[in-house]
């Protein structure tokens, strides 16, 4: 067995993906990259990803938000950029997890419309959100009738 | 500001929600970070070892299969810190193989017994139903208390 060194100790990686209709990843990285002072970024084809302790990250994620309020997401990532035990240079195929961003990216001009609409919207008005489907589940006095069926 | 389990746990849409409102999501992200950046003996991809199954007996029963126990030694630590959940119901992508499915089911009775305050939803499929999503994550959170945004 082999011993275990990690790399990166002590820092935060955060994916922020921008889907704007006016602005781009690249754009993004630019400005990203004009505060970085040290903390390392990547651009991706959704966006970037940030890594660096946690304080600088934040100050920066901070910054990107105020850019594009309703277009840009950011969340948390457990591995850095890079990564060989999760980078799809060294995998082949898409990056584990990327199937979910694909997903939800899917969606996310619903959340958008619902961040610009949060401020108009009168205070005190009850939302209705989609609420869980209600899937007909089956009966237990049925299940026992069923069983009790096959045996007689 | 509250700690907000999130289901599915890797949600960027819930995860951005949660900090952007003011409250620290408690993402699958977090715990995986903490078991990377933990020396110890190598175990590619997720530094999972032996002794995994074994901690997630705190969540599980023996009986459990050691892949749900695993799974549990990643997920169980941020659910005893939660003191709220925000839960996407039927998420396509959070289909698995049998480990994943009899975990997220384990996960979703375990917030429902911890008696938190919980929030039910379904992701939404309209520009009206985003409007709604959002506005209840909101209210949600606001009734939490302690956030700002």
């Amino acid at each position: 067995m082999n011993t275990y060194i990690p790399r990166l100790v002590g820092t935060v990686t955060k994916y922020v993906f921008v889907e704007s209709p006016e602005m781009t990843p690249s754009d993004l990285a630019i400005r990203a990259y004009e505060i970085s002072q040290g903390v390392m970024i990547k651009e991706t084809c959704f966006g970037l990803q940030v890594t660096g302790n946690e304080g600088d990250v934040n100050r920066i994620i901070e910054f990107l938000r105020s850019l594009d309020q309703t277009h840009i997401f950011v969340k948390d990532r457990g591995f850095p950029p890079g990564d060989p035990r999760r980078c799809r240079a060294n995998l082949g195929g898409a990056r584990p997890g990327y199937f979910g961003h694909e997903f939800e990216i899917g969606l996310i001009r619903f959340i958008s419309s619902g961040l610009a609409a949060l401020p108009n919207r009168a205070p005190g008005v009850v939302a209705k959100p989609p609420s869980p489907r209600a899937t007909p589940r089956l009966d237990a006095a049925r299940l026992k009738a069923i069983i009790e069926s096959q045996e007689s | 500001m509250a700690n907000v389990f999130i289901y599915p746990t890797t949600s960027l849409i819930l995860s951005d929600l949660v900090a952007r409102f003011g409250h620290k999501p408690l993402s699958a992200a977090l715990q995986v970070r903490e078991i990377i950046q933990t020396p110890g003996i190598e175990s590619p991809p997720l530094q999972i070892t032996p002794e995994d199954p074994k901690k997630g007996l705190r969540w599980a029963a023996v009986e459990v299969p050691s892949g749900v126990r695993g799974r549990m030694a990643i997920y169980g630590p941020l659910l005893d810190r939660a003191e709220a959940a925000i839960i996407v119901n039927n998420a396509e992508y959070s289909f698995g193989c049998m480990g994943c499915a009899r975990t997220n089911e384990l996960l979703t009775f375990l917030i429902r017994k911890k008696g938190i305050p919980v929030l039910d939803l379904e992701y939404p499929t309209t520009e009206e139903e985003g409007v709604e999503f959002v506005a209840a994550i909101r209210q949600f959170l606001d009734s939490l208390g302690g956030g700002g945004s």
